[in-house]
């Protein structure tokens, strides 16, 4: 097989995020978050529930580029406001959203760039940030690693982070998680004392000090860091061959 | 009882400062029809609440908002709305921005002839910064949780648009999501759907069961027949989105010469008809 690209040891590190999870939602967007997702479902998290994206759960999984061979097997009506009755608010849920900021506690910005009133640039706006980062487990996906992305002070909070979730209280933040922020150089999770952010693993080829130059604020690193860890045979093949033959992942993702 | 109606005689109706709700989300099943008429329309300073589409986008490209009321603004295949984009970085209108999930609740407030629902959702983010009206409510209970009151987001007019409706005002969702259509409803005073097709109330089952029916009569004070009122939004099974118009609706967000002309060939027409007309001729 050719070389592992980056995008492909992304979509390994994204599955890995909802390893453990059993049933609920897995709910991932953009395109490698799609792959990655699906991955864990085809693999090592079988329970995963995921949906067609419209209004249906779906039991097959239908890979993200080439032909459609086949029309999904439905088995669930999910119609928007299902989410938040049924799925959101009921904390049955992992979300991977991007972030186009990211500070140190995990408070993430896709809303937009400069002040609220008038903003430089409009982005995605909150969307479900605010409601899913309080009631089920969140991850991010950052494509484009740099100290742009990864900021002191994000301009404005959509997904809540481990200080101000902390600071709403034990009782309100209980379903609070940010579990893993996946990038294109390396993994992060919250698992340090005051839940600031910490560096995991090192993508091939990327060395920590890469990984702390782009960084806008001071990572925890613990000793020596290990390398995210290659996709298996298995792996590749459901990642090229089944469920992204034309290999979009690695246009979001560069090596 | 025969509650038709046009879009003429529903956006007469209206008054400069009204709050809208306008049903349908993102860029489907949307009551352009509607939107499109009040585009042509002398109304302004609206107060617009809606899972915004290219409705919001219109009504702020051609500055009829004062206040817009949502959680998103987008065209599903381009996640942005350009227009929306455009007016937002011009700061041109007050964007009371919430979670989606909080939309619904002010709703469903609303609906429901409630002061406010507790909730959850945005404690925490810039949410509650970017809205300093909204309040807090202390649970009575032995958890005592502060959460958030949405406050009931009572409309003056809500528009939506169906697939199939009667005379009488019952009207039928044939795609895969009826969306908020009902709360939008049940949250205003007046209430207008535009529909693909008229029918008699006795056809409804022959292409959706009784539970497409989503809409009843109490719910609606006038319908609109409105064939592609939903342009170029998608309305399954009857049309899907015009994909194609879509992106040339969004490429004139950057180039004002473009939307000129688009907006004197489809927007600066006479009526409804004359707009379906140019979009088959071109």
């Amino acid at each position: 097989m050719s070389e592992v690209t980056r995008a492909e040891i992304c979509a390994v590190a994204i599955a890995e995020a909802f390893r453990g999870d059993g049933e609920i939602l897995m709910s991932a967007f953009g395109t490698t978050p799609t792959v990655g997702g699906r991955l864990a479902k085809l693999t090592f998290a079988p329970d995963l529930f995921m949906t067609d994206g419209i209004a249906t759960g779906i039991e097959t999984v239908p890979p993200v580029s080439g032909p459609i061979k086949e029309e999904p097997v439905k088995s669930a009506w999910m119609p928007f406001r299902l989410f938040f009755d049924n799925v959101v608010w009921t904390t049955k849920r992992h979300v991977m959203m991007m972030a186009s900021q990211i500070d140190k506690f995990g408070n993430q910005n896709f809303a937009c760039i400069g002040p609220h009133e008038k903003p430089k640039a409009q982005l995605l706006g909150m969307r479900g940030a605010p409601g899913n980062t309080l009631y089920h487990a969140t991850s991010y996906f950052v494509p484009n690693h740099s100290a742009k992305v990864f900021v002191e002070k994000v301009d404005v909070v959509s997904g809540v982070g481990y200080d101000r979730a902390a600071a709403l209280g034990e009782h309100t933040s209980r379903f609070h998680e940010i579990r893993r922020v996946v990038s294109n150089l390396g993994v992060f999770d919250f698992e340090s004392p005051n839940h600031a952010m910490r560096l995991v693993s090192v993508h091939p080829g990327v060395s920590v000090d890469r990984v702390v130059e782009n960084t806008g604020f001071d990572l925890i690193i613990e000793g020596d860091t290990p390398e995210t860890r290659a996709p298996s045979d298995e792996e590749l093949h459901i990642i090229r061959d089944v469920l992204d033959p034309e290999g979009l992942i690695n246009k979001e993702v560069r090596d | 009882m025969d509650k038709r109606t046009t879009e003429r005689e529903v956006v007469a109706e209206l008054k400069s400062g009204m709050t809208l709700g306008i049903g349908g989300w993102g860029s489907r099943r949307k009551p352009m029809s509607l939107v499109r008429e009040i585009l042509r329309s002398d109304l302004k300073d609206l107060t617009v609440v809606t899972y915004g589409g290219p409705d919001a986008g219109l009504l702020c490209k051609y500055g009829k908002v004062k206040k817009l009321i949502y959680g998103f603004v987008s065209l599903d295949s381009i996640p942005l709305e350009p227009h929306f984009r455009q007016a937002r970085q011009a700061g041109s209108f007050r964007a009371a921005e919430l979670d989606e999930g909080m939309l619904q609740w002010g709703l469903r407030a609303a609906a429901h002839r409630l002061p406010f629902l507790p909730v959850r959702a945005g404690l925490g983010s810039d949410v509650v910064t970017i809205n300093p009206e909204l309040r807090r409510v202390t649970s009575p209970y032995e958890d005592g949780e502060e959460l958030i009151a949405m406050p009931a987001l009572e409309l003056d007019v809500a528009l939506i648009h169906m697939n199939r409706a009667d005379k009488l005002g019952n009207g039928q969702f044939l795609g895969p999501d009826p969306y908020f259509d009902d709360l939008f409803c049940h949250a205003a005073k007046r209430r207008f759907m535009s529909c693909e097709k008229i029918v008699a109330s006795e056809d409804f089952q022959k292409e959706g069961s009784i539970h497409t029916v989503s809409i009843n009569r109490l719910m609606v004070d006038g319908v609109i027949e409105a064939p592609g009122g939903a342009h170029f939004t998608e309305c399954t099974p009857d049309y899907g989105r015009d994909e194609t118009f879509q992106r040339e609706y969004a490429a004139t967000a950057k180039d004002p010469e473009a939307w000129q002309a688009f907006k004197q060939r489809y927007l600066d027409v006479e009526s409804e008809s004359d707009y379906q007309a140019a979009v088959k001729n071109r």
